[in-house]
C-alpha cells in the first residue's frame, strides 16, 4: 500500500513535467510575435526588438524553457499582457470563486445523482425509474450553456426568483480573507451577505452539477441493481433487517465504489463546464478570466490557467485513486 | 463433415437446423429489437438525410440571407421557429447547420478513433519502451481537462471549423489509445495469437487481421457515443465564438447570437439548443443500443 502510494506520487513527476512542456510549446506555437501584441502594430522595429530582448524571446528555446520553469517554481507566472498585472496575484483572486462553484456543483450533483440512482434501482421499472433514466439521457445530451440560458430565462427573467449573474449584490462589501465568499461572510458574521452569496450561487452550481449528475444516476443505478442481487443482501433481508437498512448499509455502501471513479473521471468535465457556466453567469472565476484572456490573446494568463487546472486535475485524480484503496481493501496494487 | 452429419441427424429426428450467425448479424438482430437503438437510428437517419439533402433541396448562401424588416419575429406560420436578429429564418439555418455539426462530430471521431487505435495497437502489441513513451504522452494529454485543452488548441491555431475539428480530435485520441491498448494486452496472450505467431504470420498481419477485428466492438460503441460528445464540444466552442465563424449557421454560434435578446426573444436561443440536444441524444441512444447489442453481458 505505502509502496503503491510512493510509486503513484513519483509517477506524477513525468506527467507534471510533460504538462509544463506541452503548455510552454503550445503558447510558443501561437502565430505572431508577443512583442508586437504588447506594443501594437504601429510599434517601431527598434521598440519591438527591445521588448523581445526584455522578454527573453531572442534566447534559444531550451534556455527560455529553463527560465520559465525557474519562474514557475518560484510561483511567478509572469505578467498579463493587457492588464500588466501580476498573474499569480490575479489567480489568487480568481481561483477561490471557481473552486467554490465546482465544489457546490459536486455536492449537489453527487447527492441528487446518487439518490435518484438508488431510488431508480430499488423501484426498478417504475414511473420514477423511467423518468429518471430519460432525464439522465437528456442530461448528457444537453449543451450546458443552453440549459444555463433557459434556466436564466425561466428563473431570473420571467420569474425573478434567482439572480441572473454575479457572485454578490454590488452594494454588499465583503472583507476578503480566504477568497471563498461563503466563508468570508461567515467570518464577518454578516448573515445577510452570506444568504445573498448563497442565493447567487444556487443557479450556477445547479447548472454545473448537471455535468456529473446523469453519469452518476446511471452508474449508481447499474451498480445498485448488481449489488441488490447478491447473496449477502438476501441474507440481510432474511435476517429481517429493515429495508432501508439493507439498502443503505448493505447495498449502497458496496455500490459506491464505481461512483467514486465516475466522480474522478468527471472532474475534467466539471472544470471545462465551469468555463461555460462562469462565462454565462459573469462569475468572476478562472473560467471568465481564461475566456477573456483568449479573446484578447493574453497568453501569460492562458498559460497560467491551463497549467493550474491541469495540475489540480492530476492531483485530484491521484486523490481519487488513493481513496479507492482505502475504500476497497480487496483492491491490491502490485 | 461434422456439419452434414449433424444436419442429417437433425433431419432424421425432425428438427430444423439454423445457420450459425456471425457476431455482426447477431448484433444487428439485437439492435433492431431494441427500442432505444431504434429511436437513435431514426433520429440519426433524419439528421444525416437533412445534412445531405438540405443543400440540394434548398440552396443556401448565409451571406445573402437577411431580411431586416422581419428581424426577431417570434415563431409563426411563416417562420415556424421565428427569425433571428438579421431576420433570417431560424428553422432554415438549423437545417443547414446540420451538416456542420454532423461533419465535425463524424470527422473528429474518425480522426481520433483511427489515430488512437493505431497508437493503442502499437503500444499494446510491442510493449517496452515504445509502449511507455506512447502511454506517457497520452497520460499528459489526459491530464488536461478536455474542454480546456480544446480551447487552448483553438486559441493557438486560430478560430474556425477546421481548427475545431483538430482540437476535438486531439483531445479524443488518448481515450481510444487506452481502450485499444487494454484490449490488445488481453488478446495478445491468447492462444490463437500464439498459434498465428508460431506458423510465422507477420506482425502487421497479426495486428490488423487477428487483433484489430477482435477489439473492434468496444471501439465502435465508444466512437458512436463520442460523436455526441464531439458535437457538444463543437457547439461549446462555437458558442464561445471559437468555432465556425459567422455567418455560418453553426448551432452553438446561433445560440450565442441570441443571448443579447434572451429577455424578449428566447426562441432565438431555444431552438438551436433543441437541435443540438436531439442530435446528441440520437447518437447516445444508438451508442447505448450498440453496446447492448455487441456485448450482451454488459446489458444493464
Amino acid at each position: 500500500m505505502t509502496a503503491y502510494i510512493i510509486r503513484r506520487v513519483l509517477g506524477l513527476f513525468p506527467v507534471l513535467f510533460g504538462i509544463t512542456l506541452l503548455v510552454f510549446f503550445l503558447v510558443r506555437m501561437i502565430p505572431g510575435d508577443p512583442a508586437v501584441t504588447m506594443l501594437g502594430d504601429r510599434a517601431s522595429a527598434e521598440d519591438v526588438e527591445r521588448v523581445r530582448e526584455q522578454l527573453g524571446l531572442n534566447e534559444p528555446l531550451y534556455k527560455q524553457y529553463f527560465k520559465f520553469m525557474g519562474q514557475l517554481l518560484r510561483g511567478d507566472l509572469g505578467k498579463s499582457i493587457i492588464h500588466k498585472t501580476d498573474v499569480t496575484f490575479d489567480l489568487r483572486q480568481r481561483l477561490p470563486a471557481t473552486i467554490e462553484m465546482v465544489v457546490w456543483a459536486l455536492l449537489i450533483g453527487v447527492s441528487v445523482g446518487v439518490t435518484i440512482g438508488v431510488i431508480s434501482a430499488v423501484k426498478r421499472n417504475s414511473i420514477f425509474d423511467i423518468v429518471g433514466m430519460i432525464g439522465a439521457l437528456l442530461g448528457v445530451s444537453m449543451p450546458i450553456f443552453w440549459l444555463a440560458l433557459i434556466l436564466i430565462y425561466e428563473l431570473a427573467v420571467n420569474n425573478k426568483i434567482l439572480p441572473p449573474s454575479g457572485r454578490l449584490d454590488a452594494a454588499i462589501f465583503v472583507d476578503r480573507r480566504t477568497g471563498f465568499i461563503l466563508i468570508d461572510t461567515l467570518l464577518m458574521g454578516d448573515f445577510y451577505a452570506f444568504g445573498n452569496a448563497l442565493w447567487h450561487l444556487i443557479l450556477p452550481a445547479c447548472v454545473l452539477s448537471t455535468v456529473i449528475m446523469p453519469p452518476l444516476v446511471r452508474i449508481t443505478r447499474a451498480c445498485m441493481l448488481d449489488v441488490l442481487n447478491q447473496d449477502y443482501v438476501r441474507t440481510a433481508r432474511a435476517k429481517g433487517l429493515l429495508e432501508q437498512v439493507v439498502i443503505i448499509k448493505h447495498a449502497l455502501k458496496n455500490a459506491l465504489l464505481p461512483v467514486v471513479t465516475v466522480i474522478g473521471g468527471q472532474l475534467g468535465g466539471l472544470l471545462g463546464g465551469a468555463i461555460l457556466t462562469e462565462t454565462i453567469f459573469s462569475w468572476p472565476g478562472m473560467g471568465t478570466w481564461t475566456y477573456q484572456a483568449i479573446s484578447y490573446r493574453d497568453y501569460p494568463i492562458v498559460q497560467a490557467s491551463v497549467l493550474v487546472s491541469a495540475t489540480i486535475y492530476v492531483f485530484v485524480n491521484l486523490g481519487v485513486d488513493l481513496l479507492y484503496t482505502v475504500l476497497d481493501p480487496r483492491v491490491r496494487y502490485t | 463433415m461434422a456439419t452434414t452429419d449433424l444436419e442429417q441427424l437433425a433431419k432424421q429426428s425432425g428438427l430444423t437446423t439454423r445457420k450459425p450467425r456471425s457476431l455482426w448479424a447477431d448484433a444487428w438482430r439485437r439492435l433492431r429489437f431494441s427500442i432505444t437503438a431504434r429511436i437513435g437510428m431514426v433520429i440519426g437517419t433524419i439528421i444525416i438525410l437533412t445534412a445531405l439533402l438540405a443543400p440540394i433541396v434548398d440552396p443556401y448562401d448565409p451571406t445573402l440571407d437577411s431580411d431586416l424588416d422581419n428581424a426577431r419575429q417570434p415563431p409563426s406560420a411563416q417562420h415556424i421557429m421565428g427569425t433571428d436578429r438579421l431576420g433570417r429564418d431560424i428553422f432554415r439555418r438549423i437545417v443547414h447547420g446540420a451538416s456542420l455539426s454532423l461533419s465535425v462530430g463524424v470527422v473528429a471521431v474518425l480522426t481520433a478513433g483511427v489515430a488512437g487505435t493505431v497508437l493503442g495497437l502499437i503500444s499494446g502489441y510491442f510493449g517496452g519502451a515504445t509502449d511507455m513513451i506512447i502511454m506517457r504522452v497520452m497520460d499528459i494529454l489526459l491530464a488536461f481537462p478536455s474542454m480546456l485543452l480544446a480551447i487552448a488548441i483553438v486559441a493557438v491555431r486560430g478560430n474556425g471549423l477546421f481548427n475545431t475539428i483538430i482540437a476535438i480530435s486531439v483531445v479524443g485520441i488518448p481515450g481510444y489509445a487506452r481502450l485499444v491498448r487494454s484490449m490488445v494486452l488481453t488478446l495478445r496472450e491468447q492462444d490463437f495469437i500464439l498459434a498465428a505467431r508460431m506458423v510465422g504470420v507477420r506482425t502487421p498481419v497479426i495486428i490488423f487481421r487477428h487483433i484489430l477485428p477482435n477489439s473492434l466492438s468496444p471501439i465502435i460503441v465508444s466512437a458512436t457515443m463520442g460523436i455526441g460528445g464531439a458535437i457538444l464540444s463543437a457547439a461549446a466552442l462555437g458558442f464561445l465564438g471559437l468555432g465556425a465563424q459567422p455567418p455560418a449557421p453553426e448551432w452553438g454560434a446561433m445560440i450565442s447570437d441570441g443571448v443579447p435578446f434572451l429577455r424578449q426573444n428566447p426562441h432565438m436561443v431555444f431552438f438551436p439548443g433543441m437541435a443540438i440536444m436531439l442530435t446528441v441524444l440520437g447518437f447516445n441512444l444508438l451508442g447505448d443500443g450498440l453496446r447492448d447489442a455487441l456485448d450482451p453481458q454488459m446489458r444493464t
